[in-house]
């Protein structure tokens, strides 16, 4: 009897501090889906969304006060995957219809009206513009997220954003039409 | 007759179909030499892998088979001038592609002495080890003539990484309308055979099989008198006429009966297939030391005035060959590069051929379809046609629906676009042109995923390297500080000795 009964208030007691320690151990500040999407987003704090960095925008989005849609260099598919993580049904919305328009896009200098002041070159939050003071700058497509920042600091207007050029890699049929029997029918 | 019925009833593939092979425009043509054109445009890539590298520069003259462009990494491939004469540009030029967008091309103007540069120093293959035939085959920019370009020296580079026991010569052409390996095989068979069996010591195998489809008897005919190929006996094996027979995995299953992982490569099974006019062109570059700077091209097709295969140079525009081959005879409804089953359809005829190119067909209006679709109405042809056994239909509705991840589910990746799904489907429905599409999709998807972990890195390699400048300078102010609190310190204590100093007289002088 004291046996069984010392037996189990020891068990109790163990789990006990087991379970105290474990909530101090894994003891969480901010809901973890902020964490989720933040993980989603770009991660260079461009501000095109207006919230102060990827983690104010994740923190907006978790509070219902932002679209999953405000990341415009993330596109569709960082659209489509902070969708999924908050649950929103995103099948056809108009938001999510309306930025699958958009093509990746691209800085473009032009070398003509660049006067090498280093602005863009100092903003860019993915280092994808290369230059010196009073050298041309150029931008490397393959880092550029197209996130406008370089554009803005621009003192000479020198910089537009552009659609990324299509190469021969990146380059894939259309996908054929499968309403194209039903005009077909009709005709 | 018995043996080989009952042969031939076991080397069928699961599926394809037997489209009109039409071989016969342009199977009695003799292969024929092709006059100099006026431009000869060589694009970087025509290979998989990495774009050469170019050595030459505009105005710069080159000589025949003079190296104009040098392999890039480890699958890449060298370019030669396919003639002498003046390089003209080294710029863009519509890509002997679909989409015709510009690629890196160096054009070169022939000055019409056709003069040979110094060659390769000539190889007996004999005497030579399996690494030296593989690194000559390299410098000879020798890529799988049958379409796929992979570069040649690198599957003969395998015997290094798998137990390889055979080396089939893939002359089955099951694409309808091509005849260049046909010919190739009935007129140039002993080099071929010779070719093969230098591929064979490459690869260390003993084991060398030239599957040719039974519609070309003449081709195995030939073959089977020149049945040794650097003292390897060559066994020539008839496969049933079937498209597509010519698919690698197909081919090692028609022919060894055993069947090849899927995305595996059939090295796994000890077998390695390399294409017929690969083998010739193994044998020029090893033996004579003649680098791939040209290749037989089957002109054909109703819309060509006199179908033909022309031995071209690797850079001749399509349109000089369509004019050497009589002219277009009507204004073809599509113009193809390779067979009508994979070929690729180009808008530009000033583009040139390339180390790929097996055909060019001008097709009337009576040898293509308008396809108008209809509904497909669940009758599962296509699911007995597809030689890969897949559910085409399956796949195309997922792919309608945008769930590509479902059409990987059920086997998209495994698919080799041959088009009998397509060719077979009674509505029409362009299955294996939607495939396509959801690969290219697939593959953007992956690179923007891509991207976005390098914009991650990027940025935090940036936010660290600021965190690191901005803790450097305060501990640089910090410095600076300390310097000068110490500066201004020893100034006071100077100041404090030299007022001592200064001190004790005016109190004597007060004394």
């Amino acid at each position: 009897m004291i046996t069984a009964a010392a037996s189990m208030s020891a068990l109790g007691l163990g789990l006990g501090l087991l379970l105290g320690a474990a909530a101090r151990k894994f003891h969480v500040e901010t809901p973890p889906v902020v964490d989720e999407m933040e993980s989603v987003l770009p991660g260079t704090n461009c501000g095109q969304c207006g919230y102060p960095g990827c983690r104010g925008a994740a923190e907006a989005i978790a509070e219902g006060s932002a679209p999953v849609t405000l990341c415009p260099p993330g596109g569709r598919d960082v659209a489509l995957q902070l969708a999924e993580i908050v649950g929103v049904s995103c099948s056809g919305g108009p938001e999510i219809s309306g930025i699958a328009e958009t093509e990746p896009q691209v800085a473009f200098i032009f070398e003509d009206h660049c006067t090498g002041c280093t602005k863009c070159f100092k903003r860019c939050p993915t280092d994808a513009i290369v230059g010196a003071a009073k050298q041309i700058h150029t931008v490397i497509w393959d880092a550029c997220t197209g996130c406008d920042a370089c554009v803005q600091v621009c003192p000479t207007e020198a910089i537009v954003l552009r659609t990324r050029p299509r190469t021969l890699q990146s380059w894939y049929w259309e996908k054929p039409d499968a309403q194209r029997f039903a005009s077909a029918g009709h005709a | 007759m018995m043996g080989a019925v009952f042969s031939s009833l076991f080397s069928r593939i699961r599926g394809g179909v037997h489209p009109e092979t039409r071989k016969f425009l342009s199977a009695g043509c003799a292969i024929e030499p092709m006059p100099l054109p006026a431009l000869l445009r060589v694009p970087l890539q025509q290979h998989i892998g990495a774009p050469a590298e170019p050595l030459v520069a505009r105005d710069d003259h080159v000589l025949k088979g003079q190296l104009i462009a040098r392999a890039r990494g480890a699958i890449s491939a060298n370019l030669h001038a396919p003639t002498s004469g003046r390089v003209i540009a080294v710029g863009h030029f519509p890509a002997p592609h679909p989409s015709g967008l510009p690629v890196p091309t160096i054009t070169i103007r022939p000055d019409g002495e056709d003069a040979w540069g110094p060659r390769m120093a000539r190889l007996r293959p004999e005497d030579a080890g399996p690494e030296e035939i593989a690194q000559r085959v390299a410098e000879a920019g020798i890529v799988g003539m049958g379409g796929a370009t992979f570069p040649a020296s690198v599957k003969l580079n395998l015997r290094d990484r798998y137990r390889l026991h055979t080396l089939i010569v893939n002359a089955a052409e099951c694409e309808p309308y091509l005849t260049c390996d046909d010919r190739l095989m009935r007129e140039r068979a002993e080099e071929l055979a010779d070719g093969a069996g230098i591929m064979a010591r490459a690869l260390g195998v003993d084991r060398i099989v030239v599957a040719i489809e039974a519609n070309k008897p003449e081709a195995a005919a030939a073959m089977r008198r020149h049945n040794l190929g650097l003292g390897r006996p060559i066994q020539v094996k008839v496969v049933p006429t079937q498209y597509p027979m010519g698919s690698e995995k197909h081919l090692v299953r028609a022919v060894t009966g055993r069947e090849t992982p899927a995305r595996a490569l059939t090295a796994e099974l000890g077998v390695v297939v390399h294409n017929a006019a690969t083998a010739y062109a193994v044998h020029q570059a090893v033996r004579y030391g003649e680098p791939l700077i040209s290749r037989v091209v089957t002109v054909s097709g109703r819309g060509v005035g006199r179908p033909a295969n022309v031995q071209a140079l690797i850079g001749t525009p399509v349109a000089d060959l369509l004019e050497h081959c009589g002219g277009l005879a009507a204004e073809p409804d599509r113009l193809l590069l390779g067979g009508p089953m994979m070929g690729q359809p180009i808008e530009n005829r000033r583009v040139p051929i390339v180390k790929g190119t097996n055909g060019i067909l001008a097709l009337t209006r009576a040898e293509t379809r308008k396809p108008e679709v209809m509904p497909c109405i669940r009758c599962g042809t296509c699911v007995q046609a597809c030689p890969c056994g897949l559910t085409p239909f399956e796949l195309n509705a997922r792919i309608q629906a945008d769930d590509l991840d479902g059409a990987v589910r059920v086997g998209l990746l495994d698919c080799v676009s041959c088009g009998c799904c397509s060719y077979i489907c009674p509505s029409n429905i362009p299955l294996v042109q939607g495939f396509s599409f959801a690969r290219g999709r697939l593959a953007e998807k992956e690179s923007r995923k891509h991207q976005q972990e390098e914009t991650k890195r990027l940025a935090a390699a940036r936010t660290a390297r600021e965190e690191a400048i901005a803790e450097a300078k305060r501990a640089a102010m910090a410095r600076h500080k300390a310097m000068m609190a110490e500066k201004k310190r020893r100034a006071a204590e100077e100041a404090a000795q030299a007022a001592d100093e200064a001190a004790p007289e005016p109190r004597e002088a007060a004394k």
